[in-house]
């Protein structure tokens, strides 16, 4: 009811169910890197990669469940600087590490 | 009257949209403090095997006390959202509440970093010590500074809720707040990750 008082004014609405789903979700995404981990269950690359993959996904699952992203008004002015500021940092990291790469003698 | 009521349905209106801006202008800052991140992660992930001839992370990190402090911050993510819903629901009292445990978890987990910090000093791993323990102590030492600050920044706003109450002004300080802690948490993700979880394998 109050909710729907406040439509449009606030930046953020969200509910507890969705708090809750983004909980549950980021602690079974924290365990399962952590098993993959200690318990040694994969070769080396390929648990690097899958804990990234979760990592990147729980992410996701937090911007969408805790920060409703996508509740804003349209434009979404938020969603389009996240997107410059992640395309600036994965620049830095994978651009860094590229050039690097070259520097090990 | 009907028209001022209308004047000042207009006039509030106006008020609530410089909110809805300054919430995306603290957006914009919470975008470039992700962008900060990004380069110290850089520095790390370069320096990942610059030991020089010290201590490496597998010989010292000990996870046990990291899950503890991972845990702690997703639920402290989780409570400042509850103070979120509070708000939305007008309950200050309960707002409060949530926000106290947040700031709780939020020592706890500064506490921890002290603890984790200290113990690594012991065993001979410094900011001075390689450039691998430069870059992990700068971009964890980062974060956690970040954390404090969040701290006092709660206070402040736990203060002015009492005296104030919920406005349009401290409802944007709350909201802004909160998009600060899930921020902080999301790149606790990441140096769990990268630093912890790469760090032990």
């Amino acid at each position: 009811m109050t909710q729907h008082g406040n439509h449009g004014a606030h930046g953020t609405h969200g509910s507890l169910k969705s708090y809750v789903i983004g909980f549950i979700l980021s602690i079974v995404l924290t365990i399962i890197p952590l098993v993959i981990v200690t318990e040694q269950m994969l070769e080396k690359t390929a648990t690097i990669l899958t804990i990234m993959a979760i990592a990147v996904l729980q992410f996701v699952i937090q911007l969408y469940f805790f920060m409703h992203i996508k509740e804003g008004e349209k434009p979404r002015y938020n969603v389009h600087a996240l997107i410059l500021g992640l395309v600036i940092v994965v620049t830095i990291v994978a651009g860094s590490l590229w050039i690097m790469m070259f520097n090990k003698y | 009257m009907e028209m001022t009521k209308q004047h000042d349905h207009d006039h509030d209106h106006g008020h609530e949209e410089l909110e809805q801006l300054k919430i995306l202008g603290f957006w914009i800052f919470v975008v470039t403090d992700c962008i900060l991140f990004g380069t110290l992660f850089a520095t790390y992930a370069v320096m990942i095997h610059s030991y020089a001839g010290g201590p490496t992370p597998k010989e010292l990190f000990e996870l046990p006390g990291i899950v503890a402090s991972t845990f702690i911050l997703l639920t402290s993510s989780f409570t400042s959202g509850l103070a979120v819903l509070a708000m939305n629901k007008k309950k200050v009292n309960e707002m409060i509440g949530w926000l106290a445990v947040t700031g709780l978890l939020g020592l706890a987990f500064v506490g921890l970093e002290i603890h984790e910090f200290s113990n690594l000093a012991h065993e001979g791993a410094t900011i001075a010590t390689s450039g691998y323990w430069s870059a992990f102590f700068t971009l964890v030492g980062t974060h956690g500074l970040h954390v404090s600050i969040g701290l006092f920044w709660m206070v402040a706003l736990i203060i002015q809720l009492k005296r104030r109450g919920i406005t349009t002004v401290t409802h944007r300080k709350i909201t802004n707040f909160s998009l600060y802690w899930h921020f902080l948490d999301i790149v606790w993700i990441f140096l769990f990750t990268v630093v912890y979880l790469m760090g032990v394998m």
